[in-house]
């Protein structure tokens, strides 16, 4: 976990023994060293597990037999307020996490949905910020000057925006719109300053090394010397950001689905569950705590992964 | 220093005047009629017309941002003769919900938000901060691997679940402390206390699991610097070392963080409001976007970047006092 005492990735590698590392790209090198650490694979593994289960969550629910919008009157029971029948919130063969109180829908569909929605709008979401961001910074470190000077500007005033209050209020006014799309783009507007202050902070220590004015003095044009020898430089910690960035996507997401504000039912996504069934903790704790979980792993997973990289690709440190 | 405070208050006057505006455009120019909904359901055409002179909404947009900028300075009038209602400095506006001026609604709530707010930093940079340098000093050891688990667990857990599980397990199964509702600090501080101290821990959680984290990085690069060993070297004790040398200095970038996230609770935490039913200006705000009350969101917004601007400039000059090495 420390950041200045562990050699860079090369060293080590070489270190643990030239033979063995030769001929392996530098991204094979990543993945070996993220395996070697526990908590990175941890993370890695159950990453792996939630994107697969919401890529196949179609298939998967079928595969429990149901869909997340189908109603099953018998698994609740109307006696009792619409609480479902069994132990734990209805687990059973027929529902495998259970089902939602009063309309009897299957929570392993629902939730297996929910988290297609939530991860799709968080990587959509860290795709916009990450393009935009690497842009803006690029651009503001390499070109100076006016240029530098609007866009850190622009940086700064949207760095001061309340921003769960501005995503908030900008969320309920909109009203026919695609939501996943709308929360998309809000949530990006608000978060691309972040990584282009990183990336502009690199560009600048970047664009005096000798290798770039090599490629100047060679006759490289502008474009040629951002995409070829500034851009691969600055991937390094733009990736160990751009993991960072995504639990936050997550939660952020959640957030505002959870104030209800973000995505609309019937469609449904990790927070909008937790606050459907937030008033039923203490009489289904079940349903309550499933979404939650879900939710919480996936958080959990990529701030592990996250950390991880940022050591092993940014070892002195790009952010502050 | 003079010059440069002077500078900086013209950027922050300019920021909250880019905020201002767009804010406005986005939330007037919206298909939403504000007149219509006040008017009623049952609302003659002529009587509609009536409405929104008075609101000013029939004027276009760019007087009616002249208007809201002039009230903010000066106060403003709505409508004309007898029927005139004066709103003096500083003129938010009115709600259309509550019929009061804003400025009184926000000024009402904001001890409840900053009550909350405050006393959730105090706890939060104590257990923040504490769990930072001792994961520090201990690098590798097994405190250091379990406060660090701890911590990105406690980070990964959504809010709204703290604090339903604090209320669950503290209010409802243990009866150890009141359902949180608010009480004046004036009225007595310990009625006060208790009755935050559920909110302030659900909120401290979060951002003590982060401060923990960002501490302990900042730690241990200050720690490994050469002028720690010369201070341990002449013989000084390991804790003035540790607090005078190594925090004060790791302090710098935490000071960043905090500046930003103390400006952004200050005018209210929208969800933690909500759950634990604080009358906060989150609440407000949460409770004016159900209605649509314009006025009231335009408020709130303001109001939360003024607090984040303001929390900006006063990190940077505190910078000065923590770390010696930044002149102005």
């Amino acid at each position: 976990m420390s950041t200045t005492t562990e050699p860079p990735v090369v060293a080590e590698a070489a270190a643990a023994g030239p033979a063995k590392a030769a001929g392996r790209g530098p991204w094979r090198l990543v993945l070996d060293q993220l395996w070697a650490r526990g908590s990175a694979r941890f993370g890695l593994i159950t990453v792996g597990v939630l994107l697969l289960a919401a890529a196949l969550a179609g298939p998967l629910s079928a595969l429990g037999g149901w869909t997340p919008e189908e109603f099953d009157k018998r698994a609740v029971d109307a006696y009792l307020g619409g609480m479902p029948r069994g132990d734990f919130g209805g687990i059973s063969t027929r529902h495998w996490l259970g089902v939602e109180p009063i309309t009897g829908r299957d929570l392993f569909a629902r939730v297996l949905h929910g988290g297609q929605v939530s991860l799709l709008i968080a990587f959509t979401a860290t795709a916009v910020v990450v393009v935009t961001g690497t842009l803006a910074g690029v651009a503001a470190g390499y070109f100076g000057g006016r240029t530098d000077a609007v866009l850190s500007r622009l940086m700064d005033l949207t760095m001061s925006f309340p921003s769960l209050i501005f995503m908030i209020a900008m969320m309920s006014v909109a009203k026919d719109v695609n939501r996943i799309l709308l929360i998309t783009l809000v949530i990006g507007l608000f978060t691309w300053p972040g990584i282009a202050r990183v990336v502009r902070g690199q560009t600048l220590s970047l664009k005096h090394r000798e290798y770039v004015e090599a490629a100047r003095v060679g006759g490289a044009r502008s474009w040629r010397i951002l995409t070829r020898e500034i851009l691969p430089n600055v991937s390094g910690p733009v990736i160990a950001y751009t993991t960072l960035l995504i639990p936050g996507m997550i939660a952020t997401e959640a957030a505002l689905s959870y104030l209800g504000v973000g995505v609309r039912p019937p469609t449904p996504s990790w927070g909008q569950m937790i606050a459907e069934s937030i008033v039923h903790y203490e009489t289904d704790p079940t349903y309550f705590l499933i979404p939650t979980a879900f939710l919480f792993l996936a958080v959990l997973a990529f701030t592990l992964l996250g950390d991880a990289l940022r050591d092993i690709l940014d070892p002195r440190g790009a952010r502050s | 220093m003079i010059l440069y405070l002077g500078r900086r208050l013209l950027g922050v006057a300019g920021i909250l005047l880019a905020i201002c505006a767009i804010t406005f455009t986005i939330f007037y120019l919206l298909p939403n009629d504000p007149a219509a909904a006040a008017c009623g359901k049952t609302c003659s055409p002529e009587r509609l017309a009536d409405v929104k002179a008075a609101m000013g909404l029939d004027k276009p947009v760019w007087d009616q941002f002249a208007a809201y900028l002039t009230g903010i300075f000066a106060g403003r009038d709505y409508g004309t003769g007898p029927s005139a209602v004066h709103c003096g400095f500083p003129c938010l506006g009115y709600s259309y919900e509550y019929g009061l001026p804003v400025w009184d609604l926000l000024t009402d709530r904001l001890p409840v938000s900053i009550s909350l707010a405050l006393g959730a930093a105090v706890l939060w940079l104590l257990l923040g901060l504490g769990a930072g340098v001792t994961s520090a000093l201990r690098k590798g050891g097994f405190t250091d691997r379990t406060l660090m688990v701890l911590s990105v667990g406690a980070a990964s857990l959504p809010v709204y679940f703290t604090s339903i599980m604090l209320i669950w397990g503290v209010v409802r199964t243990a009866g150890l402390l009141p359902y949180p509702s608010y009480h004046a600090f004036t009225d007595g501080p310990l009625d006060w206390a208790s009755n935050l101290l559920l909110p302030w821990t659900a909120l401290a959680l979060l951002y003590a699991a982060m401060y923990a984290r960002q501490s302990r990085t900042s730690m241990i690069e200050t720690m490994a610097e050469p002028y720690i060993r010369t201070a341990r070297a002449k013989g000084l004790p390991a804790r003035t070392v540790t607090v005078k040398h190594g925090l004060r200095s790791a302090a710098t970038p935490i000071l960043t963080i905090f500046g930003m996230d103390l400006g952004g609770l200050l005018a209210g935490a929208v969800i933690t409001e909500s759950i634990f039913g604080l009358p906060g200006v989150g609440r407000l705000f949460y409770d004016g976007l159900a209605r649509s009350d314009q006025p009231v969101i335009l408020g709130v917004t303001l109001l939360a970047a003024f607090f984040i601007v303001a929390a900006n400039l006063l990190v940077d000059l505190l910078y000065a006092a923590v770390d010696p090495r930044v002149r102005y």
